[in-house]
């Protein structure tokens, strides 16, 4: 409105390149969320790496070299049974990772699936989705995690259906909100007059269009599970030791924090960076698909 | 142009540009017009030709960043308004000039009432209490026709053309010399554009306060106006009094904006509309921004920018063919 | 008006009923046995039997949720503890005040830091103030309550001796665990207002206020943050959940005898009873604060007042 010209021009221009290309260009100009990209890179080629990165495997006990701080041999110390804490989040790192993957693509397909019938369908469908979600959101999310996982018990798939369960909510909703936004938007209308099936228009026309805000909510997700999934294994739950996950080895580590507090300090601190890292990139997502927030 | 000291409104030059993503967009392009007291001056164009950033920077509240007044001079009475004080600029803003904006239905604050909104430009000019602030905005509620009952309503309980009332209400409250009307009916409906129009026209009147109509519409121009300018991409292409142009539009644009429009005085075969779209101001063509949509262009359009030329007494031309043609 | 609390607080009776009858049917599903592992591994099948008969484990589903919901709907009971035999309904509620003391000293911190920094962070946008707080609210949400509560304990209480690291003897015992559960929301706090008052700043009723000849300082406090605050309030709600959920970890991390720590001994002890009602209580206080945010709203936001209002009207021609 106040610079009619400028959103014309701007607009003018996104119709010539792809949207894609334009929100890559931006993303790439955006240092935060490039560092974010990086470090969510770096942290997958250690976890797939591990073998070759950690320096000793990671559940290799020396009883004659417990806690012991940091030093040459051990960058980040060892623990009060000799592994070597740096190796150990190593491969702490295929465990965060790929539970933050896995639990966000989980919850998306379904909290997609979900918000998208609710918001296409209206009505009943929307009614009964809906209701269903506010009772879930009623629970906040690390709670209901804890529930499940009491149930489920520890381990891997256990802990990401405790962890995907909550997620699905915030899916269901960003979904659901776009279809309701581009429900009325006249492609749709023509693709509907065009006899298309629902199917079709929903895989076709409304997934698609969705899909920014929920690469972005999915983004900043993974964060969060990441953080909860360190959680539930600090109180005793989800992946257990001697998994070395990094939550269950801050755990290990807190009764002797007052001695051995490389044990705690460590583990935490490549939660921070993973969590971190994924949020700037989220960050710079949002930003470069809604570039209006930004200017 | 009537360069007499007696113009109460000169706007000289106006450079107006935005920085988008490292692009610049050539918003206003070296705008110079004047207007005197009790005038009303029409700024006619597309969408996107700069003619609301001219507005804006008269009041200086184009958004900062993107927007950068580069160049020019807008001398009210005299003084150059890009050179005051903020502290200064803020006692002519609401008071000396004010603004009636395009959007009835965003330019309200949504959890305000209604009332106060227009006793607070009320306040903020006149050393008056509150209780008289809210007593003279109940008048200007009644002056636009709206019951001063409905003092305590929030915008959302007014339609577009009672919100548009509000917002002229509130830009005529402290009796203004300026009014800048920024396509004030556009976003109101058929029936309801036709009332808020002479509305306005009627209060210019009795206020006897200048304006300058901001429009992409000619018939709305043609009912209010005394002068105006055609922009086209930041620039005028052709400025004259409403007869002159109406009458003897020379500038292709011109034409082609009235070969656009169906007349009931004319028979016409069909309407002949502009070929092409608006320039991208961000990369606007060389010689004349327009050559690349007029019937008329040869390579000399191409060559270099077109001056302003004087075609006529009063009657102004952005055009090289022109020029020959009523000669 | 009163109709809109009317039906706000009849939408309670459902989440009240949904919220417990999924946490009940989630907990229902543990396999094995839990009157076997309550019991120890020498227990003949007789104990056991006894142990099911007791804890009314025989029973079908339907029954045991019907006694369960009855129970906390009629009565406010949630039974009893499965180990220690004691009314569940009585901890909770002893509990109870020392989990909400610190949720409210957090929420306060959050309101307190958290909204002045958002709003000095949007009105100096891409500014100095700007990044930097942002930079640190970035780090506030990326870090884990649970460790910086370690890292304060360590630091303040291992290191430097100042505070005590556990317990809950006075008001220094309360000032770790706050800091510990109220950064990731003072962080989000920040974040929200910011984008919220950004959106606003960008309203064109701003670009009117501005040009009524108001300064920036006016139209900030009379235009700007009224209706910048207003989304936040919501923000407000949905961080006294997190605080809920999040003294689950501090309480047992500076031993505090409030609900979270009751939740974790529950788990620990696979006295299930245990951990059910306490994340039943936790979000049934969860969701009487949400009423309280949407009450709220009703009472400051005109738009959702008369748009009650009008239905009210448009209920009585119909």
């Amino acid at each position: 409105m106040h610079n009619s010209s400028a959103i014309t021009a701007i607009t003018q221009k996104n119709k010539k390149q792809s949207q894609f290309a334009v929100v890559l260009r931006r993303l790439s100009k955006n240092p935060s969320a490039i560092i974010g990209l990086i470090v969510v890179c770096l942290l997958v080629i250690m976890a797939i790496f591990a073998p070759l990165i950690a320096p000793y495997p990671y559940d290799k006990q020396n009883l004659l070299n417990t806690r012991k701080p940091p030093s040459a041999e051990h960058i980040m110390g060892t623990d009060e049974l000799g592994r070597d804490i740096f190796s150990r989040i190593v491969y702490g790192s295929r465990y965060s990772l790929s539970i933050g993957f896995l639990a966000v693509l989980f919850s998306n397909i379904i909290g997609m699936t979900l918000g998208a019938l609710a918001g296409y369908f209206g009505g009943l469908v929307d009614d009964i989705i809906m209701r269903l979600i506010d009772i879930i959101q009623s629970i906040p999310g690390i709670l209901l995690a804890i529930a499940i996982s009491v149930v489920l018990g520890p381990g891997f798939i256990n802990t990401l259906i405790a962890l995907g369960f909550g997620a699905i909510t915030m899916a269901c909703r960003l979904m659901r909100a776009s279809v309701l936004g581009i429900r009325h938007q006249e492609f749709l209308e023509a693709a509907i007059s065009n006899n298309a099936s629902t199917f079709r228009i929903i895989t076709k026309h409304v997934i698609p269009n969705s899909f920014a805000p929920v690469l972005v909510g999915a983004t900043m997700s993974i964060g969060n599970v990441i953080m909860s999934a360190a959680m539930l294994s600090f109180i005793g739950l989800g992946i257990q030791p001697p998994t070395p996950e990094w939550g269950a080895m801050i755990s290990g580590g807190r009764a002797l924090i007052r001695s051995c507090p490389w044990m705690v300090t460590f583990p935490g601190i490549f939660i921070m960076l993973t969590v971190l890292a994924f949020n700037m990139l989220g960050d710079g997502l949002r930003d470069a698909l809604d570039p209006k927030l930004k200017k | 142009m009537s360069n007499n000291a007696t113009s109460f409104l000169e706007v000289k030059d106006l450079v107006v540009e935005y920085t988008s993503e490292g692009s610049v967009i050539h918003a206003v392009n070296g705008v110079s017009f004047a207007l005197e007291r009790g005038k009303t001056f029409g700024l006619v164009g597309e969408t996107g030709a700069g003619k609301t950033s001219i507005a804006k920077a008269i009041l200086r509240i184009l958004p900062d960043p993107p927007a950068k007044i580069r160049n020019g001079q807008i001398l009210l009475d005299g003084i150059d308004l890009l050179t005051l004080e903020e502290k200064d600029m803020r006692k002519i803003r609401g008071r000396r000039v004010s603004m009636i904006f395009q959007d009835p239905m965003t330019a309200l604050n949504p959890i305000m009432k209604v009332g106060k909104q227009i006793a607070e430009v009320i306040k903020l000019h006149n050393k008056i209490s509150n209780k008289q602030a809210e007593a003279e905005a109940g008048k200007m509620l009644e002056l636009v026709g709206i019951p001063a009952e409905r003092f305590n309503e929030y915008p959302h309980q007014f339609s577009g053309g009672m919100k548009q009332r509000v917002i002229i209400a509130m830009a005529l409250a402290c009796n203004p010399e300026l009014l800048l009307a920024d396509e004030p009916t556009t976003a109101l409906d058929v029936t309801i554009q036709a009332q808020v129009l002479e509305m306005i026209n009627k209060l210019k009147r009795d206020l006897n306060t200048s304006m300058i109509m901001i429009s992409h519409n000619l018939g709305v121009v043609a009912e209010i106006c005394d002068d105006l300018a055609v922009i086209y991409a930041g620039e005028v292409v052709e400025l004259g009094s409403k007869e002159t142009i109406f009458d003897r539009a020379a500038h292709p644009y011109t034409v082609g904006l009235f070969s656009a429009v169906p007349t009931l005085d004319e028979e016409k075969e069909r309407l002949v509309p502009i070929i092409g779209l608006p320039p991208d101001p961000s990369n606007l063509p060389a010689g004349c921004h327009f050559h690349p949509r007029c019937p008329w262009a040869d390579e000399a359009c191409e060559r270099e920018s077109i001056p302003l030329r004087e075609i006529a007494p009063g009657h102004f031309c952005r055009c090289i063919k022109v020029s020959a043609q009523e000669n | 008006m009163g109709r809109y609390i009317l039906k706000r607080l009849i939408w309670m009776i459902p989440v009240v009923l949904g919220v417990t009858i999924l946490v009940f049917s989630i907990m229902y599903l543990i396999p094995g046995d839990p009157a076997k592992m309550m019991l120890s591994p020498e227990a003949t099948p007789e104990e056991i039997a006894a142990k099911r008969e007791e804890l009314g484990l025989n029973e079908p589903y339907l029954v045991r949720l019907g006694k369960f919901l009855g129970g906390i709907v009629f009565r406010f009971d949630f039974g009893d503890s499965w180990v220690y035999n004691q009314p569940v309904t009585k901890e909770l509620l002893n509990r109870f005040p020392r989990t909400l003391t610190i949720a409210v000293i957090c929420i306060g911190l959050q309101i307190i830091i958290g909204i002045p920094l958002g709003i000095i962070a949007a009105v100096n946008q891409n500014g100095l103030g700007d990044r930097i707080s942002m930079f640190i609210a970035l780090f506030g949400i990326s870090l884990p309550n649970f460790w910086i509560a370690l890292m304060l304990i360590l630091f303040f209480s291992v290191k430097l001796g100042w505070l005590p690291p556990f317990g809950i003897d006075g008001f220094k015992y309360y000032i770790l665990p706050c800091i510990a559960n109220a950064f990731p929301g003072i962080a989000t706090q920040a974040r929200q207002t910011r984008s919220s008052m950004l959106e606003v700043i960008r309203s064109d009723y701003i670009t009117t206020a501005r040009a009524k000849g108001m300064s920036e300082l006016q139209i900030l406090l009379k235009h700007a943050l009224p209706n910048a605050l207003l989304p936040v309030i919501t923000i407000i709600g949905n961080g006294m959940g997190m605080l809920l959920a999040g003294t689950v970890v501090i309480e047992s991390i500076f031993s505090i005898p409030g609900i979270g720590m009751y939740l974790v001994g529950g788990i620990n002890s696979r006295d299930y009873n245990i951990v059910q009602s306490s994340v039943i209580f936790l979000a049934l206080a969860f969701t009487f604060i949400m009423l309280l945010v949407d009450l709220a709203y009703a009472f400051i936001d005109p738009r959702i007042k008369a748009q009650f209002a009008r239905k009210h009207k448009r209920g009585h021609h119909a």
